[in-house]
């Protein structure tokens, strides 16, 4: 039978971004010099993941060359080999390399041989390296750290090995074969395998898909722990598994042997003594097989990877989906509890009926939460990616900088998440690039060499706000103000306050880089963040000192999928104005309405003119009032500007769902998407932004509805 | 419809099974026929309320609510560039699955639904070129069925998100 195995593509390739973000993070903690056993063994074990599923795949380029990469750090975490700096920057270069052939396979197209020969290349070096030091390694040594670390054996030397394996009676279940195991063990040496089958029961009662068996066996060869371990992988905690090194062939005589080891290796026995979880040879074997002593490094690698991945996955957590089965459960109920009542209905039932209908609102407003907070992420998701980004800016522009990510596990709806990520990779580079000095400049101005770069998120009201402040030079007013007065933004004598400066650094084509790095400065620069931003419904705003440093503040809407709505009408017609841009609503005062050139009105509200704009005319409405004294202009703030929309009537204000124009039609100049009312019907969300875009420039409207001649 | 065409009709189904051919669903506009293939038909449902989207062509009807989905609705014959006719209670609505770059729920507006059909690929000819009269990329083929012709129709030609917005 064969299976198509292209079914689980996608699932790979999501675990192996996952499993490469892992091994991301943990080389940059490395590179901070921040080497633990648990970051070494989870970056292990994600390239180990990545190399299988490769292989099972038939992407065999792929495993080929993690498998040079799993070789280096197996070595260095076995002690083999030191983490340097080369080291560490060539494994993520790899992991780049390894990253960029995944998503070749993924889209089907080429990988770039050149790039990936060069960096296995790279790879091999440093591993011919080694080669001389592998042997250093003394027997003691080495045996003692085995027991002592967790960390695998490499002496390469004849040796006979003591495994007891003991199956937990679903090991069958899982999969896995002990006869294939052996096999693989066979091949690593000598084998005497005796099975100890005193646990199998008579046969009425068996039961073949429970394992009854467990095994001695007695490895002889040329292989470290490492090697023996790796066999048991995949059962690693389906099992019982002690591994123990025999001293010259001695397996069958246990108690000897415990003596020699003894007088052989002291230090490793009282090590052992001390820690009851590392057991020392056979007496621990037969009187505590329960736990796993001398373990395999598994057990903390499978930690690190568990605690990692709650944020590494977009995987929705049990709990969150316990509670919503236990509200639709809930809302079953209610549901079953309002058909009866409407199965036979009469007046005297009506107190009953609207108890059910209270309920049913409380069951739908809670399922809503729970269904909100399911798509609610981490903001950590965004952050990680910054580690490297400062990582590697930092190194090629000679600065020195420490970045601070604080609140990550603030929660923040998916789509917002996708869409943040590239206006935070820009203000990130701006300020590594033009914010924060070089050590020198630093030095210079009595400030640490390092610089600090802060990123931090947290709740406020319904927004989320997240920051990016440095401690770096700080906007530079007076060349901002130059190249404003340059391109004709500001008059020459004009005097602006320092915020009204700093404004300006958001308008179009405002790059003040001295010189246009691949960094930043390409003149795509911060009018598109606001842009991104804004169309978040949030906004962005920056605070500077000359000297001390700048922070940016962008404020979000916590999610883009429910939002509070004005429904109005126009014409025979009901939108929706998003509630957050409106300002207010007044009744039209005819003497307070000018003409511009006959045509153009404009509105004065307060010390204000807003421009008048008349929906029915930017939609091409037919019917609705033209009599501005008879409708009602509804103020709106659109990117700062304020605009007063001339509509017939307010309706209701409700909660909205926003579902997408684009799914089955297209975008729409004008709106931002639709929703539907309670009466089933259909309702168009206005996109303030693009309705004043249509006002300025009447041939989008035109254009439009010139193609329906055709 | 009687019995004894119904008995044919399934008759037919079971024929076709191995023979190639593909059902398709059948409708009229004044007094041609059009068909689409029957399993890119979602759902027929009649003429109701739509939601009307400002600045589009006037073959765009509107925007449907289709149990949470919104579903935007095409005016055939609009699209044709036929005449108008008003929408009846006999109006139907075609609710067509349409493949791109993404696929799409889109709904077609028709007079009238008749009747589903085995076609053969041997009984289709090429779509027939008008030149300059009228644009017929969109037909996938003619089939004569029952001494009518049928235009069997390229949904995904006809419907693409140009062609339509």
């Amino acid at each position: 039978m064969s299976i198509d195995v292209t079914q689980f593509h996608g699932v790979f390739f999501e675990e192996s971004f996952e499993g490469l973000d892992i091994m991301e993070t943990g080389l940059l903690s490395m590179s901070q010099g921040e080497i633990d056993d648990d970051t070494v063994n989870g970056i292990f074990r994600a390239a180990h993941s990545i190399k299988g599923g490769a292989g099972t795949f038939g992407f065999s380029h792929i495993s080929e060359f993690t498998h040079g990469l799993e070789t280096l750090l197996d070595q260095i975490r076995n002690g083999e080999r030191e983490a340097t700096h080369e080291v560490i920057e060539t494994l993520l270069s790899a992991v780049d390399t390894l990253r960029e052939m995944l998503t070749a396979v993924q889209s089907s197209s080429d990988v770039d041989e050149e790039k990936v020969a060069q960096v296995s290349h790279a790879l091999e070096k440093i591993l011919d390296d080694t080669v001389a030091e592998t042997g250093v390694n003394s027997e003691d040594t080495s045996v003692a750290d085995s027991d002592e670390s967790g960390t695998t054996e490499t002496n390469t030397q004849q040796q006979s090995w003591l495994i007891h394996f003991k199956p937990l009676p679903h090991l069958l279940q899982t999969g896995n074969e002990p006869i294939r195991m052996f096999r693989e063990l066979a091949e690593l040496g000598e084998l005497t395998v005796s099975v100890n089958d005193e646990e199998l029961p008579p046969f009425t009662d068996l039961d073949p898909e429970i394992c009854y068996f467990s095994w001695e066996l007695t490895l002889t060869g040329e292989m470290d722990e490492a090697e023996i371990n790796e066999v048991f992988e995949w059962v690693d905690g389906d099992c019982e598994l002690t591994i123990e090194r025999l001293q010259e062939n001695e397996a069958s005589d246990l108690p000897e042997l415990l003596q020699e080891q003894q007088s052989h290796d002291k230090p490793e026995v009282v090590e052992a003594i001390s820690q009851p979880m590392a057991t020392d040879n056979d007496s621990i074997v037969v009187e505590a097989p329960s736990k796993t002593p001398i373990k395999s490094d598994a057990a903390p690698k499978k930690k690190t990877v568990s605690s990692d991945a709650s944020t590494a996955s977009i995987r929705v957590g049990t709990d969150k989906v316990d509670s919503l089965v236990n509200l639709v459960g809930e809302l079953v109920i209610t549901q079953s509890m309002l058909g009866q009542i409407g199965d036979n209905f009469d007046v005297s039932m009506l107190p009953q009926l609207i108890d059910g209908l209270e309920q049913l609102e409380r069951n739908t407003r809670e399922l809503q939460e729970s269904i909100m907070r399911i798509r609610m992420l981490p903001i950590s998701f965004v952050f990680n990616r910054f580690p490297r980004l400062v990582h590697d800016m930092t190194s090629k522009l000679g600065k020195q900088v420490e970045l601070v990510l604080t609140g990550e596990q603030t929660e923040l709806d998916k789509t917002v998440m996708e869409k943040i990520g590239d206006p935070l990779v820009h203000l990130v580079r701006n300020s590594l690039d033009h914010g924060l000095e070089t050590p020198e400049k630093r030095l210079a101005a009595n400030k640490s060499e390092t610089g600090v770069l802060k990123l931090n998120a947290y709740h406020q009201g319904g927004n989320i706000v997240i920051e990016i402040s440095d401690d770096g030079a700080g906007l530079n007013e007076e060349k901002i103000l130059q190249k404003a007065i340059e391109k004709g933004l500001v008059e020459p004598n004009e005097s602006l306050s320092p915020e009204k400066i700093h404004e300006l650094i958001f308008l179009p084509g405002f790059s003040t880089a001295d010189q246009v790095s691949d960094l930043s400065g390409r003149g795509v620069g911060m009018d598109v963040v606001r842009k991104n931003i804004n169309s978040l419904g949030g906004a962005v705003e920056v605070k500077s000192e000359s000297g001390v440093g700048s922070t940016f503040t962008i404020r979000l809407p916590l999610t883009l999928a429910i939002m509070d709505g004005q429904i109005i009408q126009v014409a025979d017609q009901r939108y929706i104005i998003p509630l957050i841009s409106i300002i207010e609503s007044v009744e039209v005062d005819i003497s307070k309405v000018k003409k511009v050139t006959g045509k153009g009105e404009l509105y004065k509200i307060r010390d204000e003119y807003v421009p008048l704009i008349r929906l029915r005319n930017v939609f091409n409405l037919d019917g609705g009032i033209e009599d501005l004294e008879h409708g009602l202009l509804v103020i709106v703030d659109c990117e700062d500007y304020k605009i007063g929309l001339f509509v017939d009537e307010l309706l209701a204000q409700q909660q909205v769902v926003i579902k997408s124009l684009e799914t089955n039609f297209r975008k729409v100049k004008g709106l931002a998407g639709a929703t539907i009312l309670g009466d089933g019907t259909v309702a168009l969300i206005l996109d303030i932004a693009g309705v004043m875009a249509m006002h300025k420039e009447p041939a989008l409207i035109k254009q439009t509805s010139l193609k329906s001649v055709v | 419809m009687n019995t004894e065409n119904e008995i044919l009709d399934i008759l037919d189904i079971a024929d076709s099974i191995d023979d190639g051919s593909q059902q398709y669903l059948t409708f009229e506009l004044d007094s041609e026929h059009y068909g689409v293939e029957i399993l890119r038909v979602q759902e027929i449902k009649g003429w109701g309320a739509v939601t009307s989207i400002p600045n589009t062509p006037e073959h765009v009807c509107g925007v449907l609510n289709l149990r949470g989905v919104i579903v935007p609705i095409i005016d055939l014959r609009l699209l044709f560039g036929m005449p108008f006719n008003a929408y009846t209670k006999t109006t139907v609505v075609v609710v067509l699955k349409v493949e791109g770059i993404t696929d799409r729920i889109v709904g077609i507006v028709v007079d009238a639904v008749s009747d589903a059909y085995n076609v053969h690929p041997d009984m289709i000819s090429n779509a027939p070129d008008l030149g300059s009269i009228v644009d017929t990329s969109f037909i996938k083929g003619i089939a004569d069925i029952d001494e009518c012709m049928l235009m069997l129709l390229d949904i995904d030609k006809l419907l693409s998100v140009e062609q339509i917005g």
